[in-house]
C-alpha cells in the first residue's frame, strides 16, 4: 500500500489532521470526597498547534513536562479541563489531498462516535512491559481492537493479526501468535504493541516514547520500522520523546515543551540549526557530541524545573532563564508567536 | 482488509478449529504449569489428599447403603442397631464407630454428612466469590458513588455478628442447607471478601493494558470482563478456599444449636451427643464426638491448606521462598 503521492513536504499534504486549541489539563493536588482540591498541577497549559496530514510531529521535553498527558488528551484517554481538540475524519485508505469527511470534536465524542474515532486514532503506550494483559496471548492482544470493533470474523481476524505481525517483523508468525507477553523480549513486545495500534489502519498514531524502555540496540530497529510502516500506510505521527536525536531521525516538525507549555515549534532541521528559545538552546547544548576535541559553549541553566503546581502567572522558564528581565516576571506567559523564518514559532519576550 | 494479500509465511491457512486447538493446548499447558508449582508445596498436596478422602466417603455412603448396609439398621436418621444391648454402644465389628444415644450407626451418619458439607461449602464459596469478584471489579472500575456504596455496605456486613444473625434468620425463616449456603455466600460476597478483591482490582485498573483496551474502543463491560476479572480470578480462587472453611464451620455451629432444617450433619451428631449429656462424660463416650469433630476440623483445615498453597502459587511475593 505504498503511496508515491504521499510526500509530506509537498503542498498537497498540507491539510490539517489534528487541530489543538488552547488545550489545558489540570490535575488536582490532594482533595477528596468532602474536600475540594485547591491546588492544581498544570500538566498541559494553554497548548495550541496543528498537525498536518502525513506529517510526523515530534514532541520533545524533559520528564514531567506534560508530554504524555498531551498525548493522552489527543486520543481521548483523558478528558481535558478546557480547550478543544479536533481530528479530521478520514475514510481509511483516502489519499492525503482528499477532503476530510468532517471533524471529530473530542469533547463531544461518546458511544458509537467514540468507537469509530478509536479506529482512526491510536496510541502506542510507553511501557511495553505493562501495556499487555499478561493472561492474553499475542493473538488476543493484537486482535483485541478488531474484536471490540466487531471487524471480521475469527478467521479474518487471525489472517489480519498474522499480517500485522509480519508487518512488524515478528516472523515466523505462527511461532509468536500463541505466546504470552512474558515470553517475549522488550523489543518484541513493542513490536506487538505497534502491531496492535496499527491493526485497524489508523490515520493518526500517538507514539509515547516507544523506544525509551528499550535497549539501544533495538531502538533503531523499532524507529526504522515505524518510519517504514508510516510511509506505507500514510500515517501521521505525534512522536513523543525526550531525545532530540530520536526526534531528528523521526520527525519533520518538532515542538519543545516546558512545564506544560509549548515554548518553540519549528521544522526539525531549522530548530536544531537555529534554536531561538533559551530552553531549546540549553537542551541542544546538552546533546553529547562524539568528538573529544569538541569544546562547546554550555548554556548554563540554574536549578531544576520548578514544580508545576499553581505556577505564577509569568513565563514558566523565568526562574532558570539566562535572558530573563523584569518584564518576563511581571507579565503573563509569552504567547507562541512566529519569529523569523516561516513557521518558526517561539514563546519568549526576549527573542 | 488486506494489506498486500500475501499469506503470512510459515502459517497454514488456518481457521476456527486450529484457533481453538491452540487455545486448548495453551490452557492445558498453563494448568500443567500451575499444577507443577502447586505440587511443589507439600501443604497443598496434603490438603488435596484429605479433600479426596472425604470425597471418597461422600461417594461411598450411597453405595454402602445400596449394598452392605441394611437401611433399617444403618439409615443415618431412622436406623436402629437392634443387635446392641444398650445405646450408645462402643465401636464393634457391626458398628465400626459405635452407635449414638438413639441407636444409629455413627459411621453411616459421618459419611452421609460429608455430601452436605461439600455442597454447603462449595455453594457458599461459589456464591461468595462470584458476588465478591463482580462487586470488587465494579467498585474499583467505576469508583465514586458505586465504590462508596459497596464499600460502606461491606463495612456494615463486616460489623454484623454473623452467627447471631444466622440464628435469628433460621428462627424466622427456617433455613435449609441450600438456603444457608446462599445466605452465607451473600454475606461473604458483599462483605470482607469484596473489600480484599476490590483492593486487588484497583491495582489492576491502573495498569496500562486497561488504557490499551480503552484505546481499542472497549467499553466498561469489555474491560471488566476481559481484563479485570480474569486477573482477579487467582485471588478469587484463593478466597473461595477460605470461604469453604467458614461455611462448614458456621453450619456446624448452627446445627450444634439444633436450629437448622437439615437431615443429618456433623454438627447435628455433636448436638445429639450434647443434648443427651454425653459431652460431660469425658473421654468415655469418645466415639460420639471425635469422629464428627475430627471430620469438621480435617475438612476445614484441608481447604485452608489448599488455599495457603494456592496463595503461594498466585502471589508472586510468596513464590519460591
Amino acid at each position: 500500500m505504498h503511496r508515491p503521492d504521499m510526500d509530506p513536504a509537498s503542498p498537497a499534504a498540507a491539510v490539517p489532521l489534528v487541530q489543538v486549541q488552547s488545550l489545558r489539563k489540570l490535575f488536582p493536588v490532594g482533595g477528596g470526597m468532602f474536600r475540594r482540591a485547591r491546588r492544581f498541577v498544570h500538566a498541559v497549559d494553554d497548548v495550541s498547534f496543528t498537525l498536518q496530514r502525513g506529517e510526523s510531529f515530534g514532541l520533545v521535553g524533559e520528564s514531567g513536562c506534560g508530554k504524555t498527558t498531551l498525548g493522552k488528551l489527543l486520543v481521548k484517554l483523558q478528558p481535558p479541563t478546557s480547550g478543544q481538540v479536533r481530528v479530521a475524519k478520514i475514510s481509511p485508505g483516502a489519499i492525503p489531498a482528499e477532503q476530510a469527511l468532517g471533524w471529530w470534536d473530542l469533547a463531544r465524542l461518546k458511544g458509537k462516535e467514540l468507537k469509530s474515532f478509536r479506529r482512526q486514532v491510536q496510541m502506542v503506550l510507553q511501557d511495553p512491559y505493562e501495556s499487555m494483559n499478561p493472561r492474553r496471548t499475542i493473538y488476543d492482544t493484537v486482535a483485541e481492537p478488531l474484536a471490540v470493533q466487531h471487524l471480521g470474523d475469527v478467521c479474518e481476524r487471525l489472517d489480519r493479526v498474522s499480517q500485522m505481525l509480519e508487518l512488524v517483523r515478528l516472523t515466523p508468525v505462527a511461532s509468536y501468535l500463541f505466546r504470552y507477553p512474558h515470553e517475549l523480549s522488550g523489543g518484541q513486545r513493542q513490536r506487538v504493541a505497534i502491531a496492535r495500534a496499527l491493526a485497524m489502519e489508523p490515520s493518526f498514531l500517538v507514539a509515547d516514547e516507544p523506544t525509551s524502555m528499550l535497549d539501544v540496540s533495538s531502538r533503531t530497529a523499532i524507529m526504522n520500522l515505524m518510519l517504514e510502516v508510516g510511509q506505507r500506510l500514510g500515517l501521521s505521527y505525534l512522536y513523543i520523546t525526550h531525545d532530540l536525536a530520536v526526534a531528528r531521525y523521526m520527525c519533520q516538525r518538532v515542538a519543545v515543551m516546558y512545564l506544560g507549555k509549548l515554548v518553540e515549534v519549528a521544522e526539525t532541521e531549522e530548530l536544531l540549526r537555529n534554536p531561538q528559545h533559551p530552553y531549546t538552546r540549553a537542551l541542544l547544548s546538552a546533546v553529547p557530541v562524539p568528538d573529544p576535541a569538541h569544546r562547546r559553549q554550555v548554556e548554563v541553566l540554574r536549578g531544576d524545573p520548578s514544580r508545576p503546581v499553581d505556577p505564577l502567572p509569568r513565563c514558566r522558564f523565568y526562574d532558570r532563564c539566562p535572558l530573563a528581565v523584569d518584564h518576563c516576571r511581571d507579565t503573563p506567559p509569552p504567547p507562541l508567536e512566529a519569529k523569523g523564518t516561516d513557521g518558526h514559532l517561539v514563546a519568549c519576550y526576549r527573542v | 482488509m488486506n494489506h498486500d494479500g500475501r499469506p503470512p509465511e510459515g502459517f497454514a491457512p488456518a481457521g476456527r478449529t486450529s484457533l481453538w486447538a491452540a487455545r486448548v493446548r495453551l490452557a492445558l499447558r498453563s494448568s500443567r504449569e500451575t499444577w507443577r508449582a502447586f505440587a511443589a508445596n507439600p501443604i497443598g498436596v496434603v490438603g488435596v489428599a484429605i479433600i479426596l478422602i472425604f470425597g471418597l466417603m461422600a461417594v461411598a455412603h450411597p453405595l454402602l447403603m445400596a449394598t452392605l448396609w441394611d437401611p433399617t439398621t444403618y439409615d443415618p436418621v431412622t436406623g436402629f442397631g437392634f443387635d446392641e444391648i444398650s445405646h450408645p454402644a462402643p465401636p464393634s465389628w457391626r458398628h465400626l464407630l459405635g452407635t449414638d444415644p438413639l441407636g444409629r450407626d455413627i459411621l453411616s451418619q459421618l459419611t452421609a454428612s460429608t455430601t452436605s458439607a461439600f455442597v454447603l461449602g462449595l455453594v457458599a464459596a461459589l456464591v461468595t466469590v462470584g458476588i465478591a469478584t463482580m462487586v470488587g471489579a465494579l467498585a474499583a472500575y467505576y469508583g465514586g458513588v458505586v465504590d462508596a456504596f459497596f464499600m460502606r455496605l461491606a463495612d456494615l456486613i463486616i460489623i454484623l455478628p454473623t452467627i447471631s444473625l444466622l440464628i435469628v434468620l433460621t428462627a424466622l425463616l427456617g433455613l435449609n442447607l441450600f438456603q444457608l449456603a446462599l445466605v452465607l455466600g451473600v454475606l461473604g460476597g458483599f462483605g470482607g471478601t469484596a473489600v480484599v478483591i476490590k483492593s486487588q482490582a484497583l491495582s489492576i485498573k491502573v495498569k496500562p493494558y486497561i488504557e490499551a483496551a480503552q484505546l481499542a474502543g472497549g467499553g466498561p463491560w469489555h474491560i471488566i470482563l476481559v481484563h479485570i476479572v480474569p486477573n482477579l480470578l487467582p485471588l478469587s480462587l484463593l478466597y473461595m478456599m477460605f470461604t469453604v472453611t467458614g461455611a462448614i464451620f458456621s453450619e456446624a455451629v448452627l446445627s450444634f444449636f439444633g436450629i437448622l432444617h437439615i437431615r443429618m450433619s456433623w454438627g447435628i451428631m455433636i448436638h445429639t451427643a450434647s443434648t443427651g449429656g454425653y459431652l460431660l462424660g469425658g473421654a468415655s463416650y469418645w466415639w460420639l464426638i471425635v469422629p464428627a469433630g475430627a471430620a469438621i476440623t480435617l475438612l476445614c483445615s484441608s481447604f485452608y491448606l489448599v488455599g495457603r498453597a494456592l496463595d503461594e502459587v498466585v502471589n508472586p511475593r510468596l513464590r519460591g521462598r
